[in-house]
C-alpha cells in the first residue's frame, strides 16, 4: 500500500526527470516565469502606474488574460463530455489532457487576478470568515467561488484517476463519475459567471450584452480543443506515447461547430451595433474601425477576426485531419484568434471611449507583457509537470508494482 | 538512461548532483527575482496589516489606527496633519444641485478639489471632470474633458461631473470585499485600508466618478491639508481606490464642500434634502431638474438644472 501524500511525493519526483529536451524545455520557461516574477516584484513596489493602464482604461493585458484563461478551463472539459455523456472510448484515455489543462489553467486564472490587485497583500480580506466576502451580490465573489470549485473538483478526479492507475486498482466509479458530471456543468458556469462580470455592468454598453455569456462558452469550446489538439500532436511528437487519431477526429468535428456559431454570433454582435447606431456604438467604432483618428486596437481585432475565418475554412475542409500541419495551423490560427477576441478584443473597448465619452487609448507596455508571459510560462510549467507524470502512469509505464520491484 | 548508474565517489549520480546545483541556482536566481520586493516590504507595518475593516473597529482601535496613520503622514510627507473620523448625523441625507446655466466651465471647483483632498501633484488629479458641451446636446458624446482657451465659449456649457452619490451605486455591489458602502447620510465611503485594488469598482462607475492611486500620491511637506478625514481627505496609500465624499470632512462639520465654495458664479448647491427650509431642497422643488443617465437607474443624489 502506497498513501496519497507518499504518491504525491513519488510522483514530484517523477516529475524532475526527463531527456535533454524536457529539461531545456523546463529552464527556458522558469526562465520566463522568473522575468515575469522580477516584473510584478517590481509593479508592487512602485505602484500598478508602471503600467500603462489608467484611470481610463483601468483594466488591462492582465484581465484580457484572465478571461481567455477561464475559457482554456472551461474548453478543457470538452474532452470529457464526449468521453462520459456519449460513452466514446477513443476519448477515455485522453481525457486526463483535458482536465490537467483545466487545472493549469485556473492556476493561471488566480495568477492574472492576483498581479492585477493594487493591494496582493491584502487578499485575505476575501476569505470569507476572516475577511469579508460579499456574497451573494458581488459577482467577483461568485467567480472566486467557481474558479477555485472547479480546481479542487479537477484536481480530485485527476487525482483519484491517476493515484488508482499507479496502484493497478480499478477507480471506483462511485468516487469520480458524478464529479466527472459536476465539473460539465461547472465548467459552463465558470464561463458564465466570468461574462457576467462583465455584462451586468450597465455603465459599459460594449460589455452591456446578453449574448456575452454564450459567446463566451461558444469560444471556449474552440480555444480549449484547439490547444488540447497542439498539446496532443507535441505527447505524438516528442514521446512515445500513442495518441489515437479518434481524439482528435471528435475534438475537430467539435471545433467545426463552435467556431461557426462563434462566427455567427459575431456577426449578430456586429449588426446590433452598427444597423442601431447611436453614441453606445461608439465603442465598437473604435474596435473595428477607429473613432475621432484613435485605432489602436484596429489591427489586433482584424487579425483575430482573419485568423479566425481561416482556420474556420481550414477545419471545415475533409483532409484536415489526414494533414497535420494544416490542422495545426487551422488550432494555432483559432486560439490566436480568440484569445485577442476575448482578451484584448473584449476588456479594453468596454473602457473606450470612457462613461463621459473621452478616448484615451490603451496598448500593454514591456513591464505587463513580462508579467503576462511570466504567467504564461508557470502555468505550462504545471502543465507539463502534470503531463509528464500523467502520461507514464497511464500508458502502464510507471506504477507501484514496478516501483516496488525496481 | 546510461548515466543514472554512474556513481560519482561520494555516491550521488550525477543526474541528481545536476539536480541539486539547479535547484540551488533556480533558488537563487528566484530571490534575485524578487529581491525589489524588499524595498516594499519595509514600508508595510503588520499593524495595517492585521487592521479590521473600518465598520469593525471599536472607537479605541480607531484611535490607535489613526495615531498610527498621523504618525506615518509625518514620517512619509513631513507634514502634521490631523485625522478626524466624522459620523454621520442623524436625519442628515446630503444632495448636490449644479446650474448649467450659470456655470463657465472655469474648472476652479476641480482645482479646489485637487487641493482640499489631497491628490497627487504630479497628476493634477481631481474628482471632478468639466466637459464642455456643445448647446443643443446633452450627449456627452458631443462634450469634451481637454478644452482649452478663454471660458465661457459662445456655443458652449459646461458640465462638472464628480461622484453622483447614488442611492443604488452601482460601485458597491460589484466590490468583492465591501470595502465601499453608502453611509447613512447618502455619501459613498471607501476603506482605504480594506481595498484590494481589483478596480472593478471602477469599471463599474458609469459616471467616472473613482480614481485608482497608481502610485503613491506626492504632495510637497507645505501643501498637505492637515484637516483631515478619515474616509475622505487623508493622503490615500497606493493601490487602493478613492473618491469624491462630498468633502465628508467639512460637510460632516456643518460646512460646504470645497468645491462650492471655489464657485465664483454660484452655480453648484448642496445641503440637507430632508430639511424643508434648505436651499437644495427649494431648488428641488422650483427647478425643473434632472440626474446623469437616469436609465441606468443608479437613483443619483447629484442633480443638474437651467435656469431658463
Amino acid at each position: 500500500m502506497v498513501s496519497y501524500p507518499k504518491f504525491i511525493w513519488r510522483m514530484c519526483v517523477l516529475a524532475t526527470e526527463g531527456n535533454w529536451l524536457f529539461y531545456a524545455w523546463m529552464i527556458g520557461l522558469t526562465a520566463v516565469a522568473l522575468v515575469g516574477v522580477n516584473a510584478w516584484a517590481v509593479q508592487v513596489t512602485e505602484g500598478m502606474g508602471v503600467t500603462n493602464m489608467s484611470d481610463h482604461v483601468s483594466w488591462g493585458l492582465y484581465i484580457a488574460n484572465f478571461t481567455f484563461m477561464v475559457g482554456l478551463a472551461a474548453g478543457g472539459v470538452m474532452m470529457v463530455i464526449p468521453a462520459y455523456l456519449y460513452h466514446n472510448d477513443d476519448m477515455h484515455d485522453v481525457v486526463i489532457i483535458g482536465e490537467l489543462l483545466a487545472i493549469a489553467a485556473i492556476f493561471m486564472c488566480i495568477g492574472f487576478v492576483v498581479v492585477d490587485l493594487g493591494r496582493p497583500d491584502r487578499f485575505w480580506h476575501m476569505i470569507p470568515g476572516i475577511g469579508k466576502f460579499h456574497f451573494p451580490v458581488s459577482m467577483l465573489t461568485w467567480d472566486v467561488i467557481v474558479l477555485n470549485g472547479y480546481l479542487l473538483i479537477n484536481l480530485h478526479i485527476c487525482g483519484y484517476l491517476l493515484y488508482n492507475r499507479y496502484r493497478g486498482i480499478a477507480p471506483n466509479p462511485r468516487w469520480y463519475i458524478p464529479f466527472v458530471f459536476i465539473s460539465i456543468a461547472w465548467a459552463i458556469s465558470i464561463h458564465t459567471v466570468t461574462a457576467f462580470l462583465y455584462q451586468g455592468l450597465g455603465g459599459r454598453p460594449f460589455w452591456n450584452t446578453a449574448l456575452l455569456a454564450p459567446r463566451f462558452l461558444t469560444s471556449a469550446f474552440v480555444s480549449g480543443p484547439a490547444f488540447i489538439i497542439l498539446a496532443l500532436e507535441v505527447i505524438r511528437y516528442l514521446s512515445k506515447y500513442k495518441v489515437g487519431d479518434g481524439a482528435i477526429k471528435i475534438l475537430v468535428n467539435i471545433m467545426r461547430v463552435t467556431i461557426l456559431i462563434n462566427l455567427l454570433m459575431l456577426v449578430s454582435e456586429v449588426f446590433t451595433e452598427f444597423y442601431t447606431g447611436g453614441s453606445h456604438t461608439a465603442s465598437a467604432k473604435y474596435l473595428y474601425f477607429g473613432l475621432h483618428g484613435y485605432n489602436a486596437l484596429v489591427p489586433w481585432i482584424w487579425t483575430s477576426v482573419g485568423l479566425t475565418i481561416i482556420a474556420a475554412i481550414l477545419l471545415l475542409s475533409p483532409k484536415v485531419t489526414q494533414k497535420p500541419v494544416m490542422l495545426i495551423t487551422a488550432c494555432v490560427f483559432a486560439f490566436v484568434g480568440i484569445w485577442i477576441e476575448k482578451g484584448m478584443g473584449l476588456i479594453i473597448p468596454g473602457f473606450i471611449p470612457n462613461t463621459l465619452h473621452e478616448i484615451v487609448e490603451y496598448l500593454p507596455n514591456s513591464l505587463e507583457w513580462r508579467v503576462s508571459a511570466g504567467i504564461w510560462a508557470a502555468g505550462l510549467i504545471i502543465y507539463t509537470l502534470a503531463i509528464r507524470v500523467a502520461m507514464p502512469i497511464f500508458s502502464g509505464e510507471v506504477s507501484l508494482e514496478k516501483d516496488t520491484h525496481a | 538512461m546510461p548515466e543514472d548508474n554512474t556513481k560519482t565517489t561520494s555516491g550521488i549520480s550525477r543526474r541528481t548532483a545536476l539536480k541539486g546545483v539547479g535547484a540551488t541556482l533556480g533558488a537563487a536566481a528566484f530571490a534575485k527575482a524578487i529581491a525589489p520586493l524588499t524595498t516594499w516590504a519595509k514600508d508595510q507595518s503588520v499593524d495595517e496589516f492585521l487592521q479590521n475593516h473600518y465598520r469593525e473597529l471599536t472607537p479605541d482601535q480607531m484611535k490607535e489606527v489613526i495615531a498610527r496613520i498621523e504618525a506615518e503622514t509625518k514620517e512619509d510627507y513631513g507634514a502634521d496633519v490631523t485625522i478626524k473620523d466624522s459620523k454621520a448625523q442623524a436625519g442628515v441625507k446630503f444632495a448636490y444641485a449644479l446650474n448649467l446655466s450659470i456655470c463657465v466651465g472655469c474648472r476652479k471647483c476641480a482645482k479646489a478639489c485637487h487641493v482640499e483632498n489631497n491628490h497627487d501633484r504630479a497628476t493634477s488629479n481631481s474628482y471632478i471632470r468639466v466637459l464642455e458641451m456643445k448647446k443643443g446636446s446633452l450627449d456627452m458624446a458631443h462634450g469634451r474633458a481637454d478644452y482649452s482657451g478663454p471660458v465661457p465659449k459662445s456655443d458652449s456649457f459646461y458640465m462638472p461631473v464628480q461622484c453622483q452619490q447614488c442611492d443604488a451605486p452601482p460601485c458597491v455591489d460589484v466590490c468583492p470585499v465591501e470595502a465601499t458602502w453608502k453611509e447613512k447620510d447618502g455619501i459613498v465611503a471607501v476603506d482605504y485600508n480594506w481595498c484590494i485594488g481589483c478596480r472593478y469598482c471602477e469599471a463599474a462607475c458609469p459616471y467616472h466618478a473613482r480614481r485608482f492611486n497608481w502610485s503613491k500620491p506626492e504632495i510637497p511637506a507645505e501643501e498637505v491639508n492637515p484637516v483631515q478625514g478619515y474616509l475622505s481627505n487623508r493622503i490615500r496609500p497606493q493601490g487602493v481606490m478613492e473618491k469624491c465624499t462630498f468633502c465628508m470632512h467639512r460637510t460632516r462639520e456643518g460646512k460646504m464642500p470645497a468645491c462650492l465654495e471655489a464657485c465664483p458664479t454660484g452655480a453648484r448647491v448642496f445641503g440637507n434634502i430632508l430639511d424643508p427650509e434648505s436651499e437644495i431642497r427649494w431648488v428641488l422643488e422650483n427647478k425643473r431638474v434632472f440626474v446623469l443617465k437616469e436609465e441606468l437607474g443608479t437613483k443619483p443624489s447629484f442633480y443638474y438644472f437651467f435656469d431658463e
